[in-house]
C-alpha cells in the first residue's frame, strides 16, 4: 500500500495514463458539483439572503441609520423577557406532552403487524394533509364554552360548569400538541422499527422479564429517535404562530406573535427583525447544546454498566 | 459419554408430540426427540424444514400447538423464555449495540442479582473462555464477525446454563473462520459439558461437530443417529440425498438378490422392506481400477464407464462418467503426485469398483 503511494509520487506522470486518469477524476467531480449547483443556488436565494437581510434590518433604526436600539429595547424591557420565557415554557410543555402521548403510541404502532401499522400510520398522518388553520379553528369550535367537549362533559356528569378550555394556556397546548404529534411519532416510530426484534428475544433468553427487556434494551435503543423527534417539535414550537394566536386568545404571547404585532401595528421592521434574529440564535444555541448532549449520551451508552 | 457428564449439571431434553402448524403447513409434525444429558445434538435440515421452529420451541419463542418439552424432569412448554434458564446464540448474534462487550456479557448476571465483584470476575472468565480477554471495554461495532460470535457465546454461557441452544451461529462467517470455530465450539462444549442443541443446514458442519444428528424435513425427524450412521447408513432417500453427494441407480430384486441391469450386486445388507430400491453411489467411494491386481478383489462390484469430463480441484479430482446404459455417475479421488499424470483422459473407458460395504441400498419411496 505505502509502497504504491511512494512509487506514484516518486515518478510523476511516468506511469501509463496517470495524468489522464487524474484529469478524469477531477472532471467527474466538477460535473457532480455542477449537478448540485441549482439546489445550492436555491438555498442561497431562499435561505441565506433573506436571513442575511433580516440580520441587516435588525441593526437599522426607524430613521434608517445603524443602531443597536432594537436589541437594547429587548434587554431593557421586562415584557420581552416575559415573552421569551412564555415561548420556551409553551414549547417545553408541548414537547413534554407530545413525548408522553407520542412515545407509547409509536411503540404500539411499531409492534403492530405491517398492514395494521400502515393503516394506523395513515390516521397519524391524516392531520398533515389538512390545513393547519382549519384544524386550529376546529379546536376552537370543540373547546369553546358551549362547545362539543364542554357539552359532553356536562352531559356525562364529569363537571357541572363549563370549563374554560380555550383562550388560555390549556387551549394553546391542546392545539399545539395535536399539530406537533406526527413530528414526534414519525422519527420515534422509525427508530423503533429499526430495533431488531432479536434483541428483545436475546434479552428474554438471558433472563429479562418483558419490563426489564423494555427498559434495559428497547428504550435505550429508541432514544436517538426520541431525541430527534423532541428536538424537531421543540424547535418548531419556538417559532409557532397560528395556533397560539387563535387558541391562546391573547393570553399566551409568543415571540412569533410579537413579531407580527411589531410589523402589522407599528410597522417596525427593525424591531421585528431583531426578535427574529434573537430567536434564531437561541434556537441554534439549543441545537448546539442538544447535539453535544446527544453525543455525550451515546458515549455514556457505550460504556454503560461496565 | 452422556453418563459421564451428568455431574457437570447438564440436563437432558425430552420432546414429545411437538406440533406446530402454520395454516396447512406443519412446521413441526408430532416430533419426538430425546437429547441426552451433555450431548451435542445437531438439528440438520434444509430451510423451511422446521429445525429452527423446533429450536424456538425449546427457547420459548414459539408456542407449539400441542406437545410436551421437558428439561430434565421439568415440563417447560408453558414457561416464558426468561424463566427457562437456557443459553442461546442467535444467528445474527443479537448483541446489544448500546452496551460494551463486558456489559453484554454481564447482562444475564445483572438480571440474576449477582454481586458486582462476582459479576466482573465471571464476565472476565467468560471472555477468557472464548479467547477475548481484555476486550471488555470495546464497543460491539468495533468487533469483527468472528469476535462478535465469541461475545455472543460468552454471553450465552456466562450464567452457566445447563442447556445451550445455537441457531446457525457460524453461517455469517467466512469458510476458514467457520471451520476453525467449529472445532473451537466443539472443544468448548466438551469442556463445559452442557447439553447443546445446534441448528444448521450445513451437513459438513453437522458431521464435524455432533455427537448425534437429527435430520429434519417437513417438520419430522427423518433419521436420528451418529454422524457415521447418518452418512454410511442413511435411512431413506431424503437423508442419503441431503448428506453428502450421491447418485442413485435403480435396482431390482430377484429372489433376494439385488440387480442393477443384468448385473447382480454384492451388498452390505438388504433393506428390510420395499420393492423399489436404489443404489446409493458416493463419488468418493467409487474406486478407479488401474491394474488387474486390484480388479481381482472379489468383494467389489465392478462397473465399466466412459469418461465424459474431468475437473481438477487441487487436492482432489472429480470425474464425470457415463455407464453403458447412459447413467451418469461421478467419481471423486484424491490427487497424488504419482497419479496426476496417469489420470484417464476424456473419452477413455475405465473400470470402477465399489466395495461391498459401500454398496448401500435404500428404499426409493419418499418417507
Amino acid at each position: 500500500m505505502s509502497d504504491l503511494v511512494l512509487r506514484s509520487a516518486g515518478s510523476l506522470a511516468t506511469q501509463p495514463n496517470q495524468t489522464e486518469l487524474k484529469q478524469d477524476a477531477l472532471r467527474e467531480r466538477f460535473a457532480l458539483f455542477g449537478l448540485c449547483s441549482p439546489a445550492l443556488l436555491l438555498v442561497l436565494i431562499i435561505m441565506v439572503l433573506p436571513v442575511g437581510w433580516l440580520f441587516w434590518l435588525s441593526f437599522l433604526g426607524e430613521d434608517g441609520n445603524f443602531t443597536l436600539e432594537n436589541y437594547q429595547r429587548m434587554v431593557e424591557s421586562k415584557s420581552y423577557a416575559r415573552i421569551f420565557r412564555n415561548t420556551f415554557e409553551v414549547s417545553l410543555l408541548t414537547t413534554g406532552i407530545c413525548i408522553l402521548i407520542g412515545y407509547p403510541l409509536a411503540y404500539f404502532l411499531s409492534q403492530l403487524p405491517r398492514r395494521a401499522a400502515n393503516l394506523c400510520m395513515i390516521t397519524v398522518l391524516l392531520p398533515f394533509w389538512t390545513s393547519l388553520l382549519v384544524r386550529t379553528y376546529a379546536w376552537l369550535v370543540l373547546l369553546q364554552r358551549r362547545g362539543l367537549i364542554n357539552e359532553w362533559g356536562m352531559d356525562i356528569g364529569l363537571w357541572d360548569e363549563p370549563i374554560k378550555l380555550v383562550h388560555n394556556l390549556t387551549g394553546t397546548l391542546i392545539g399545539m400538541v395535536h399539530i406537533m404529534l406526527p413530528f414526534l411519532i414519525l422519527p420515534v416510530y422509525g427508530s423503533m422499527k429499526a430495533i431488531d426484534r432479536d434483541y428483545m428475544k436475546a434479552a428474554a433468553n438471558l433472563g429479562a422479564s418483558p419490563a426489564q427487556a423494555f427498559w434495559r434494551v428497547f428504550f435505550p435503543l429508541s432514544l436517538p429517535g426520541l431525541f430527534a423527534g423532541a428536538l424537531i417539535v421543540f424547535v418548531l414550537c419556538l417559532g409557532f404562530f397560528v395556533t397560539p394566536a387563535v387558541l391562546g386568545g391573547g393570553k399566551v404571547i409568543m415571540v412569533s406573535m410579537r413579531i407580527a404585532t411589531n410589523i402589522e401595528l407599528f410597522f417596525n421592521w427593525g424591531a421585528a427583525s431583531a426578535l427574529g434574529v434573537v430567536l434564531l440564535v437561541l434556537t441554534l444555541v439549543i441545537l448546539g447544546i442538544a447535539s453535544r448532549v446527544l453525543r455525550f449520551d451515546q458515549l455514556l451508552g457505550g460504556g454503560h454498566g461496565s | 459419554m452422556s453418563e459421564t457428564t451428568l455431574t457437570g449439571g447438564a440436563l437432558p431434553i425430552t420432546i414429545r408430540d411437538a406440533t406446530k402448524s402454520y395454516g396447512a403447513v406443519f412446521a413441526l409434525d408430532n416430533v419426538d426427540l430425546d437429547v441426552r444429558s451433555g450431548e451435542f445434538m445437531t438439528l440438520l435440515g434444509p430451510s423451511g424444514s422446521g429445525k429452527t421452529t423446533l429450536l424456538m420451541v425449546l427457547a420459548g419463542f414459539t408456542r407449539p400447538d400441542y406437545g410436551s418439552v421437558k428439561f430434565g424432569e421439568r415440563e417447560i412448554v408453558r414457561t416464558p423464555p426468561h424463566k427457562r434458564d437456557v443459553g442461546m446464540v442467535f444467528q445474527n448474534y443479537a448483541l446489544f449495540p448500546h452496551m460494551s462487550v463486558a456489559a453484554n456479557v454481564a447482562f444475564p448476571l445483572k438480571l440474576r442479582g449477582v454481586s458486582k465483584q462476582e459479576m466482573v470476575e465471571r464476565t472476565e472468565q467468560a471472555l477468557e473462555t472464548v479467547q477475548l480477554a481484555g476486550y471488555g471495554e470495546r464497543r460491539i461495532d468495533q468487533l469483527s464477525g468472528g469476535q462478535r460470535q465469541r461475545v455472543a457465546l460468552a454471553r450465552a454461557i456466562v450464567f452457566e446454563p445447563r442447556i445451550l441452544l445455537m441457531d446457525e451461529p457460524l453461517s455469517a462467517l467466512d469458510k476458514k473462520l467457520r471451520e476453525q470455530m467449529q472445532i473451537e465450539l466443539r472443544r468448548l462444549h466438551d469442556k463445559l459439558g452442557m447439553t447443546t442443541v445446534y441448528v444448521t443446514h450445513d451437513q459438513r458442519e453437522a458431521l464435524t461437530m455432533s455427537d448425534r444428528i437429527a435430520v429434519i424435513n417437513h417438520g419430522r425427524v427423518m433419521q436420528l443417529g451418529t454422524p457415521e450412521e447418518i452418512y454410511e447408513r442413511p435411512a431413506n432417500r431424503f437423508v442419503a440425498d441431503f448428506i453428502g453427494e450421491s447418485t442413485f441407480l435403480p435396482v431390482t430384486v430377484q429372489q433376494g438378490v439385488a440387480r442393477f441391469g443384468d448385473q447382480s450386486l454384492k451388498v452390505a445388507q438388504m433393506p428390510e422392506a420395499g420393492e423399489d430400491l436404489l443404489l446409493m453411489l458416493r463419488p468418493e467411494r467409487l474406486q478407479l481400477i488401474t491394474n488387474d491386481s486390484e480388479a481381482a478383489d472379489g468383494e467389489a462390484n465392478r462397473f465399466e464407464a466412459r469418461v465424459r469430463e474431468m475437473v481438477y480441484q487441487g487436492d482432489s479430482f472429480l470425474m464425470y462418467t457415463v455407464l453403458e446404459n447412459g447413467t451418469e455417475i461421478s467419481l471423486r479421488g484424491m490427487t497424488r503426485r504419482d497419479t496426476v499424470s496417469t489420470l484417464p483422459a476424456i473419452g477413455d473407458v475405465i473400470q470402477l469398483a465399489l466395495h461391498r460395504d459401500d454398496t448401500v441400498l435404500i428404499s426409493a419411496e419418499e418417507p
